[in-house]
């Protein structure tokens, strides 16, 4: 069996985005889990390129079914598009290379024996050539501030270690927006803050699930929330922040 | 992740650890079939084979009884053999009655029984030997590069990630279960055999379901980063002068072995 290697013919030709079309289109989506429960109950939402983006909810508010379907993992009824391309299988593969999606639990995020190889997945399955993986590995390291854990092996790091290299894997794809599932779940106060900063620096649209409000709070100029598969408020951090009651009815803290 | 119980590698800076990992993988697959071709009771090839492995962990800086501690774990697996102690046709040493018939030991089934369990331990050491000086990333590499199939390839390698979350699963759930069967220490000390049984019936369950779903968040993952069904690799390596060096230093030491140990079975 011969070994694949990235080829002109197995590359994904991204485009940039297009000016004007919103990074994140969705429209009246519902979706039913296969045990015929109703986790989105027709949610709309649309995301301008730059934006930074808060989602937040109770457990089981339906966030990450929702971003599940950013990139078509899984598909419901109604519209998603991402820069104008509706999701759907013909543009998977672009979608994927513009969508970058950090999992809850590293250890799903983290497959591969090296933490090189984790980080290489991204840009090598978009069909890059090798001198160009390995400069998008490197950056991506360094901005997530791990440079030199290239030959460490995933399951020997530390939770905070493993959640800056689930999000390195997806920064060597050179997403146009990062979609984040609790990033800061699980750190320790020093790591929280490290995770603040690089969310901080990075330029690129942001949708950041969270139970963090102070997070939201630093970090997030919009916020979105979720309760039982609805949208039930999207709008400024600080005014929705201000709105005590209705943070209550949804089982939500002000920071 | 604190479970290292499976981690093999050995870290050290020494002429065997640079070696190619295709190199090492073929040689020790040679040694391996060579043992299997050494003729019953060719003992001073076996001893040869036994220096050769002497000298590879000499040249790897692993102390020997490293090797030879980890590889009695082959032992209790050879005495599968045990049949032919008394199978084997030949003179008879020893007989004892088993309900009507009489067994036999014979001195033939002994060299052979021997000669198994030599092999075995043999061809262990020497995998010990591969899998301490190669990290298992560069074993996987390897094997890819030596044509293995590249699903079985991904299989062990996904095996060998997951093994890791798998046994800290099994930890959490192990603990689970001391937490909640204390109250019935003062007598038995975790209840009866048959509940504990059932708890651990559960347990497994619990288990592969775990591990399943984990299954398809990780299928996911790996679209969710362009996978398209098919797995792509780099290739780094070349083979450098010692590399072949090294692949024909062996190859030599393992043919004069088998030339040893026909030529003395015919004499
Ligand atoms: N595979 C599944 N099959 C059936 N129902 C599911 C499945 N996954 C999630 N659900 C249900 O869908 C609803 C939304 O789940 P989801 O994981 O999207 O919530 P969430 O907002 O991300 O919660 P959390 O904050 O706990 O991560 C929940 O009620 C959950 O029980
Ligand atoms: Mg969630």
């Amino acid at each position: 069996m011969p070994i694949l290697h990235p080829t002109e013919q197995n590359r994904i030709i991204s485009t940039p985005a297009d000016s004007g079309l919103p990074t994140l289109f969705v429209q009246d989506l519902r979706y039913n889990y296969p045990d015929g429960f109703l986790a989105l109950k027709g949610v709309n939402l649309s995301i301008a390129p730059g934006e930074k983006v808060a989602l937040v909810g109770p457990n089981g508010a339906g966030k990450s079914t929702l971003m599940l379907h950013l990139n078509g993992l899984i598909q419901g009824d109604g519209r998603v598009e991402v820069a104008g391309m509706p999701v759907t299988k013909e543009h998977f593969p672009v979608i994927r290379s513009k969508v970058g999606m950090v999992f809850q639990n590293p250890d799903d995020q983290l497959f591969s024996p090296t933490v090189f190889e984790d980080v290489a997945f991204g840009p090598l399955h978009m069909g890059l050539p090798l001198d160009e993986i390995h400069e998008r590995v490197t950056r991506a390291l360094q901005m997530v501030d791990m440079a030199g854990f290239e030959e460490r092996l995933p399951h020997h790091l530390s939770l905070g270690q493993k959640k800056r290299i689930a999000i390195a894997t997806v920064l060597s794809m050179n997403p146009e927006i990062l979609v984040l599932d609790e990033p800061s779940a699980g750190l320790d106060p020093r790591a929280r803050r490290a995770l603040i900063n690089l969310l901080h620096e990075l330029p690129m649209t942001m949708l950041v699930s969270t139970h963090d409000m102070r997070l939201v709070l630093d970090l997030f100029p919009r916020l979105i929330i979720m309760d039982e598969g609805e949208i039930v408020a999207d709008g400024e951090t600080a005014v929705l922040l201000d709105d005590v009651a209705m943070l209550e009815q949804h089982g939500l803290e002000r920071p | 992740m604190q479970t290292t119980a499976f981690d093999r590698y050995e870290q050290r800076h020494s002429p065997i650890h640079r070696l190619d990992p295709r190199v090492k993988t073929v040689v020790t697959g040679l040694f391996i079939l060579g043992n299997i071709l050494l003729p019953d009771g060719a003992w001073l090839a076996f001893a040869a084979a036994w220096g050769l492995v002497w000298i590879s962990s000499r040249l790897a800086r692993l102390p020997v009884s490293f090797i030879l501690k980890r590889s009695f774990i082959v032992l209790p697996f050879t005495l599968a053999a045990i049949t032919v102690l008394f199978s084997t046709q030949g003179t008879a040493v020893y007989t004892f009655p088993l309900f009507s018939h009489t067994i036999a030991i014979t001195n033939e089934g002994i060299v052979r029984f021997t000669s198994i369990i030599i092999r075995s331990w043999l061809s262990v050491q020497g995998a010990i030997l591969l899998t301490a000086t190669t990290r298992f990333p560069d074993l996987m590499h390897a094997l890819r590069h030596l044509r293995a199939p590249r699903l079985l390839v991904a299989i062990i390698s996904f095996m060998y990630r997951y093994l890791f979350v798998l046994a800290d699963e099994a930890a959490r759930l192990l603990r689970a279960r001391e937490a909640r069967s204390a109250a019935a220490a003062a007598n038995q000390g975790g209840g009866s055999i048959l509940w504990r049984a059932k708890v651990a019936g559960g347990m497994v369950g619990q288990l592969f379901i775990r591990s399943f779903e984990r299954s398809e968040r990780v299928y996911n993952a790996m679209l969710a980063r362009g996978y398209r069904g098919q797995l792509m690799t780099m290739n780094p390596h070349d083979l450098t002068r010692q590399d072949w060096a090294g692949l024909g230093a062996a190859i030599f030491l393992l043919a004069l072995i088998q030339i040893i140990g026909h030529l003395i079975a015919i004499a």
